[in-house]
């Protein structure tokens, strides 16, 4: 099992990387201790996010599925959060709206993903579908102000946004402030392990032979369609994660969270992180959001400019990210450094071969 | 009953109008290049602005909707030679950079210019048949919509240029070899999309609010209509268009805009099952 974790189609393996990543993690579990609630209440938000930036990067680095539907999935698992959470009552009864809302997420993923993959919809049509089912959502949920759009008792507002459903509670104790920053960060660990182990199996090798070469990959007796449906449900249920904790957290959601341009940011997220690597996406999401929020209080428009800025000169500059260009650059220069006394450089081969082995 | 009639006929026309002229361009750009204008919407709501902004100076409408449809084809030209150029072997890449254009586009737009800009109204003029009175501007957009594809069907089967595009299109290596520029040929081709989606913009503009992310009102219709269409704008899109208006026009009359739209998304998830190549394919298997 532990092999998994330090498989072929990750980067980041030996000692030195998980000693970071356990001191990571360590300063991550003592920082509610020095900053206050407020702080980390913010910390907590910037997260909520990462399970769906982690999921696109599944879908798009690992599958080779460019979806534009993460705000999709995250709507309906948002929204969907919010209806059971109002309907089944708060308590502990919120646990289930969660993993409910996740399912059904999952459930939805699974019937457009049939209907795309099984019809042999791929590359940039893959995009557009996702993309236009997703400002459908959004144009739908906009127009039901009205108090005819009501599901039990939980009305659906329009672009007021839905709002009055309890936050995540485990008996009478509401899981907020940084409880819910240590419910993230376990979260987080779980689902970025979680996915380590899944890319470096045997179903996560076919799944990246299946971006290479779909072609090739069925020759191999692979049904590509069933992986591409697991993969494309995986990323899509956490989309659902993250659009059922927000919804939690704020105890509101609008439809502004799905439509354009927020239905972007996923995309700018996993493509200037590096779409390839799951470690990456995960340091560049973060240090993404940390900067769109800070600039936010001061002009939205400027940092959704800036994040228009960062697509266009990824994709100009660096196709496959400026953070895992940045990681290839120091780990090269690390290994460099370390061999130059015992023979010449190792030549950079490919792209997932800049380990130090 | 003959005016009701006219009435089925006019609620199609309008529908059938607003997907071509908001498809027609998305439609040319991915046919010619293999590439997906997604700052498509953000020339469409160039054309609505240089429009109500040459008519607020005293310019007479139909000349300002000329002048906004030929910006918006010189921007996409600029556009295509900085950005869009780059791309032709990366089609996803090119997703990704005129995606980020339209979000500098709409939010730098929305920095500048405020959320709403003053209004031109619809051009008056009604007409009665029967009961029912009917807009005369919505006839005019559907006949705009008919020159539309009138207008492409002379540039690409009886021109020149067309026969070359067209030879681009099947094989853009051989074309070059046989002496095509296919660089600038992919620079017109751009140039004329983009010169369509400022045209939607510019006809569209006095019915409604001008908004930055005025655009996002129109990309839904014109990527499922490019989605069923295929590549082939003659032979994919105009069909498409009227199979999707007939759809739009039942659930339209009987539940409403929304219901249209999500009706017609439906559609086109079942289609794409059935017809992963678009309607164009069977059309042109059919023709062989």
């Amino acid at each position: 099992m532990l092999k998994l974790l330090d498989g072929p189609q990750t980067l980041g393996r030996g000692k030195i990387f998980w000693s970071c990543f356990l001191a990571v993690l360590a300063g991550a579990l003592i920082y509610p201790l020095f900053a206050d609630s407020y702080d980390v209440g913010n910390f907590a938000y910037f997260l909520i996010w990462i399970f769906m930036a982690l999921g696109l990067c599944l879908m798009w680095g690992y599958g080779g599925m460019l979806s534009f539907g993460q705000t999709f999935f995250f709507g309906i698992a948002g929204y969907g959060y919010g209806v059971l959470a109002i309907n089944m009552g708060g308590g502990t009864a919120t646990v289930a709206a969660l993993v409910l809302s996740v399912v059904i997420a999952m459930i939805a993923a699974g019937i457009l993903g049939y209907f795309m993959i099984w019809g042999g919809i791929s590359g940039i049509f893959f995009g557009i579908v996702t993309l236009s089912a997703t400002l459908v959502l959004a144009f739908f949920l906009g127009q039901t102000a009205g108090p005819e759009w009501h599901i039990g008792p939980a009305r659906l507002n329009g672009f007021n946004g839905m709002k009055g459903m309890d936050p995540l509670t485990v008996g009478s104790f509401d899981i907020e402030g940084s409880a819910l920053y240590y419910l993230m960060i376990a979260l987080i660990v779980i689902v970025y392990i979680a996915l380590r182990m899944l890319v470096n199996s045997s179903v996560g090798n076919v799944i990246v032979a299946t971006r290479e070469n779909p072609q090739r990959a069925e020759m191999l007796g692979y049904d590509v369609r069933k992986y591409q449906l697991l993969t494309f449900v995986i990323g899509s249920g956490l989309a659902g994660l993250s659009g059922a904790l927000y919804t939690s957290w704020g105890q509101f959601i609008t439809p502004s969270s799905i439509g354009l341009p927020a239905a972007a940011m996923p995309i700018v997220w996993v493509a200037f992180s590096g779409r390839n690597d799951l470690t990456a996406t995960l340091v560049g999401s973060f240090l993404l959001l940390f900067g769109f929020q800070t600039i936010t209080v001061y002009s939205q428009q400027a940092a959704l400019v800036l994040m228009g800025v960062l697509l266009l000169a990824t994709v100009m500059l660096a196709p496959q990210g400026f953070v895992l260009g940045i990681g290839k650059l120091v780990v090269d220069w690390w290994t460099r450094r370390r061999r130059r006394d015992e023979g010449p450089a190792l030549a950079d081969t490919g792209r997932l071969q800049s380990d130090e082995t | 009953m003959s005016a009701e009639l006219f009435s089925v006929f006019y609620q199609f026309a309008d529908v059938f109008a607003f997907l071509i002229l908001s498809a027609a361009g998305l439609a040319i750009v991915f046919g010619m290049m293999g590439v997906i204008n997604m700052a498509h919407g953000e020339f469409i709501m160039c054309g609505a602005y240089v429009t109500v902004g040459l008519v607020n100076l005293g310019v007479p409408l139909p000349i300002a909707q000329i002048l906004a449809a030929v910006t918006a084809g010189i921007i996409g030209m600029i556009v295509e030679f900085l950005i869009v150029r780059r791309f032709y072997k990366r089609p996803l890449d090119s997703l990704l950079a005129t995606w980020g254009l339209s979000l500098i586009v709409t939010q730098s737009m929305l920095l500048i210019v405020g959320s709403a800009v003053r209004g031109i109204g619809t051009p008056e003029g009604s007409f009665a048949i029967g009961g029912y009175t009917f807009s005369t501007y919505r006839l005019v957009l559907f006949g705009a919509a008919v020159a539309v594809l009138a207008g492409l069907y002379i540039i690409f089967m009886k021109t020149r240029f067309g026969v070359v595009a067209r030879a681009t299109m099947q094989n853009a290596a051989m074309a070059k070899a046989l002496g095509a520029r296919t660089g600038r040929i992919y620079s017109i081709s751009f140039g004329i999309g983009t010169a369509l989606a400022g045209l939607c913009g510019a006809l569209y503009a006095p019915t409604m609010t001008l908004i930055p992310t005025m655009g996002a009102t129109f990309v839904v219709e014109s990527f499922v209509t490019v989605v069923i269409g295929g590549a082939n704008v003659l032979l994919g899109t105009a069909p498409a268009a009227v199979f999707l208006a007939m759809i739009r026009m039942a659930l339209n009359a009987s539940y409403g805009q929304i219901i249209g739209q999500i009706g017609m998304l439906f559609a086109v998830i079942l289609i794409i099952r059935v017809l992963p190549e678009g309607l164009s394919s069977v059309l042109v298997r059919r023709g062989r």
